[in-house]
């Protein structure tokens, strides 16, 4: 190609490091997607090829410089190819959550007025052209999967290979109006836009530059020496900016391999083939696969289980030493060698983690449990802090100085301070340029002088140097009697067990904890069958009297350990509940990465929520729910509300 | 603005082709029970034809004399403008009729994908010491059965469960492996014996969602039996229905459903 940067130095756009890619490595594999059974590839120049074929066939259909294009749909290389042909072409990628339902589609459509829409297949297609209506700049759509959309009318709807191919018929006509854009592209052109799915009110769209990405994948891909060898598993929505950074802008800056899975319910088979040497999954994930390898353990033969069982306590003990490198002596070292070849390793490879060099979890708390289980595995598992306003890095733990309550050292580049409330504040290359069309939420979170409000409470740990977070800044408050209310630390207390999926704890302002539990339907399930309990639904399970007492012995052992810790002993449950139905996102009641929206469940439940604060025994209540194709139905229920004993804390306070 | 396709009618653009089996006064005796009696109907190239009934009414049995799996007794079998001679089930399945079975008949211990696989079968060389060193036209053909079969899968969405044994799995996807099996044949006639039995009303969205696909995308002929009447009037292009034997209406669902006959022996009707 005979156009040069028109800048000296390193490439300033996704574009560029594409460009790059191809000429360095062009013959190594950039994608992988497995269709048909097989691992399909594509190399960094094949991979320019298809982008450019692609960004042609956009302008031909008249995408200009400056207009959104939206993205919906399972991460396949299509889609990230999608992104990158956007930007070539000048215009803004914004990648929206496939499972959104349409009323959120349409508000993010219309706020963004994307003229280009690219989806995965008919479901995505349907749903677009049910709120077609309230687009008013929406032109076109472009879908990969032709499967049922043969007769619909295909004046305004294309398919992604025919766009491609007429793409690449215009090439000789249309290559110079590519490059002239793609040359126009530098540090300060917007990279992508990303709705951030807010605990609170309605999405706001992230308008992150190129610098802010470039730069930060810089740095993070240096942080953890990442290679142009690793490979990843892009799993993860393409709306979150977690995939974004890893599958698009360190992939592009490092020139790793993005492997796709087949479909979402082949994911965790598809991880056990690839291996991926750099993993992310946030705690949900985790949590998971602990529950499924312990429910798995539990249906053991009585040697395995032993084995198991003696091996997994050696592994917490020097696991994590081990593995950050500290002395530990030769007998544990040699059980440990032992353990490896019997457990750890073949369970890693089940898990599909055996060749993870650099792993993080990060979105949400983890508990540490579960994180210490899987680094004694020998899993390098580390914690980032960060979100879509800093392009994902505000801290990270360093290979070998990892702590479960923290979430590492604050990263290359950024600044962190700690306000009087305890919020934490950052400024870094990395911090977005804008919210989209929403200044005063801009001019709320950004100082002039690039200092972010996270909306995070926490505190830089003197000792270790270390950030920890406690809670969001809004949710910590305090108890009627002042001490300290911390729910998201009871939660994930809580959600250790797995027979607790979720659950939400209330008591700011109260005299009393209480709380909200979904119990797992997985592991609750499989014991139920174990122990030959009946149950025909989800909502008869919950209200079993064994599940009850179940879930009751794991409220008190929370409470136990919340009495030994002072600033929060306060936050002991006094009373629960478990819930009729599973807390979802498509009820509005968690977000699209699975947190929980606290006020909202508080409102929607205020009458179970108001029964656990007065003395009733049992609650009857109607709650709305909506159905995957957007229905809305509702489910009655009597839940019994279970009240703890707590006979130390009312002795002490009866003392006092 | 995009136009979403209307709902399918009987007028609407597939294409309809030529009569591709016709039946000619079918009777079916075992000893003294008439199974069916002297019933006629057609079926045309690429629509979807619907056989209901009361239990009893033989239903299944037409399903298998077209198979070939019963004899009938009286009665001629016309496909592709030629009349069939007397013929075993195997012989027709090389003709291209394949079939799904109301009581799902899979190989419970192989798994989804070699169960899959058999129904490649008429598509294998013969030729057993080739297959035996699996090499040359033996290993390339292997190959393409693969490809075929993995078509099938990623079409009914069962990649999740390839390397799964049969037995291991709930109904409703034993039910999607049997479709993939029959459409792996590639099938000129695909024959359902009852594909939404036993399924509740998710599942059976997903079957309708599927027969149409498959249908559309193919365009295979297919002839299905089913209880389910919201169902078949929804998924059929024309409905046959029978009674005790007996063909008592034939037309578009709306006719049928209007049909007297069709009413009372649905709602039974009173002999006073």
């Amino acid at each position: 190609m005979a156009n040069v940067l028109t800048s000296v130095g390193d490439p300033q756009s996704i574009p560029a490091l594409l460009r790059r890619n191809a000429s360095q490595f062009g013959t190594v594999p950039a994608y992988r997607e497995k269709e048909f059974g097989i691992w399909q590839s594509w190399t960094w120049g094949q991979t320019e090829q298809e982008v450019e074929a692609f960004a042609l066939g956009l302008i031909r259909l008249g995408l200009k410089e400056g207009d959104f294009l939206a993205i919906i749909g399972r991460n396949r290389p299509y889609m990230y190819w999608s992104i990158v042909a956007a930007q070539s072409v000048g215009a803004v990628p914004v990648p929206i959550y496939q499972d959104a339902v349409a009323e959120e589609m349409s508000f993010v459509l219309r706020h963004c007025g994307a003229r280009f829409v690219v989806v995965g297949d008919q479901e995505q297609v349907d749903k677009v052209i049910e709120i077609q209506d309230q687009l008013h700049q929406f032109e076109h759509m472009i879908y990969l999967d032709p499967r049922g959309l043969r007769k619909y009318d295909h004046t305004h709807l294309h398919q992604f290979s025919r766009v491609q191919e007429q793409g690449r018929a215009a090439r000789d006509e249309l290559m110079d109006e590519l490059d002239v854009r793609r040359d126009r592209l530098n540090y300060d052109s917007t990279c992508v836009m990303l709705y951030t799915s807010g605990t609170t009110g309605k999405p706001k769209g992230v308008v992150l530059s190129n610098r802010n990405v470039i730069e930060t994948s810089k740095s993070s891909s240096q942080f953890d020496s990442l290679r142009q060898s690793d490979d990843v598993l892009a799993y993860l929505p393409m709306a979150w900016v977690g995939d974004f950074m890893f599958s698009i802008g360190q992939a592009y800056w490092t020139g790793f391999c993005v492997n796709c899975p087949e479909s979402s319910d082949t994911m965790m088979t598809d991880l056990r083939e690839i291996g991926p040497t750099y993993y992310f999954a946030p705690p949900r994930i985790f949590e998971t696969q602990l529950t499924h390898v312990m429910i798995r353990m539990e249906d053991a033969g009585r040697l395995k289980k032993w084995l198991f069982d003696v091996f997994m306590r050696q592994a917490q003990k020097t696991g994590s030493a081990i593995l950050d490198g500290k002395p530990v002596n030769v007998v544990d070292r040699l059980m440990y060698w032992l353990g490896h070849v019997l457990v750890y390793g073949p369970l890693k490879n089940t898990l599909g983690l055996s060749r993870v060099r650099v792993g993080y979890t990060a979105g949400e708390a983890i508990g540490p449990e579960i994180f210490d289980f899987f680094r004694s595995l020998g899993i390098n598992l580390k914690q980032l802090y960060g979100q879509t306003e800093a392009t994902v890095y505000i801290t990270a733990q360093p290979d070998g100085e990892v702590l479960s309550d923290s979430v590492g050292k604050i990263c290359e580049g950024v600044e962190l301070k700690v306000d009087e409330s305890g919020e934490v504040f950052f400024r870094s290359p990395g911090v977005f340029v804008e919210y989209y069309k929403n200044p005063e939420a801009t001019h709320e979170t950004k100082s002039p002088d690039g200092w972010v409000a996270t909306g995070d409470a926490g505190f830089i740990d003197s000792d270790t140097g270390h950030l920890r977070i406690i809670d969001r800044a809004k949710d910590v408050g305090k108890m009627a009697d002042g001490s300290l209310f911390a729910p998201k630390y009871v939660e994930n207390k809580l959600k250790f067990f797995p027979n607790i999926l979720e659950a939400v704890v209330f008591g700011g302002g109260r005299d009393a904890c209480a709380a909200l539990i979904n119990i797992d339907l997985a592991a609750v399930g499989n014991w139920a069958e174990r122990n030959n309990i009946v149950y025909s639904s989800y909502q008869d399970l919950t209200s079993h009297p064994q599940v009850m007492a179940a879930i009751q012995d794991h409220v008190e052992e929370v409470n136990r350990s919340l009495m030994d810790d002072r600033m929060l002993s306060g936050c002991q449950i006094h009373r629960f509940v478990v819930l009729h139905k599973e807390l979802d996102a498509d009820d509005g009641e968690l977000t699209r990465t699975r947190k929980v929206r606290r006020r909202l469940i508080e409102e929607k439940y205020r009458d179970i929520v108001d029964a656990l604060y007065d003395s009733s025994t049992t609650v009857s209540t109607e709650t709305e729910v909506t159905y995957e194709d957007g229905r809305k139905g509702s489910i009655k229920a009597t839940l019994e509300i279970r009240t703890v004993p707590m006979d130390d804390v009312s002795v002490r306070l009866a003392a006092e | 603005m995009i136009n979403q396709p209307q709902p399918r009618t009987s007028t609407d653009d597939r294409v309809i082709g030529d009569v591709i089996m016709q039946m000619k006064d079918i009777t079916l005796r075992f000893g003294g029970v008439v199974a069916i009696s002297s019933i006629s109907f057609d079926i045309r190239e690429g629509e979807i034809r619907a056989i209901i009934g009361p239990n009893g009414a033989g239903k299944s049995s037409m399903l298998n004399v077209i198979s070939g799996f019963y004899r009938p007794q009286e009665g001629e079998i016309w496909f592709r403008g030629r009349k069939r001679p007397a013929m075993k089930p195997y012989q027709v399945a090389r003709q291209g009729i394949a079939r799904t079975f109301q009581n799902i008949a899979l190989f419970e211990g192989m798994s989804v994908l070699d169960n899959v696989m058999t129904g490649r079968l008429n598509h294998m060389n013969p030729n057993v010491f080739l297959q035996a060193i699996w090499k040359g036209k033996a290993e390339r053909e292997e190959v393409e059965n693969r490809e075929r079969a993995e078509r099938i899968i990623d079409f009914l969405e069962i990649q999740h469960i390839r390397k799964t044994p049969v037995s291991r799995l709930p109904y409703g996807l034993k039910k999607r492996v049997e479709l993939a099996r029959a459409l792996v044949s590639e099938p000129s006639l695909l024959l359902l014996d009852e594909p939404m039995a036993g399924m509740n009303v998710e599942e059976k969205e997903d079957m309708s969602r599927f027969i149409l696909d498959v249908n559309d995308e193919f365009g295979t002929t297919i002839a299905l039996i089913e209880h389910d009447m919201g169902v078949v009037m929804d998924l059929s292009d024309r409905v046959v229905v029978m009674d005790y034997g007996k063909k008592i209406g034939d037309g578009i669902p709306d006719e049928v459903r209007s049909n007297q006959d069709v009413i009372d022996a649905y709602l039974g009707v009173s002999h006073d």
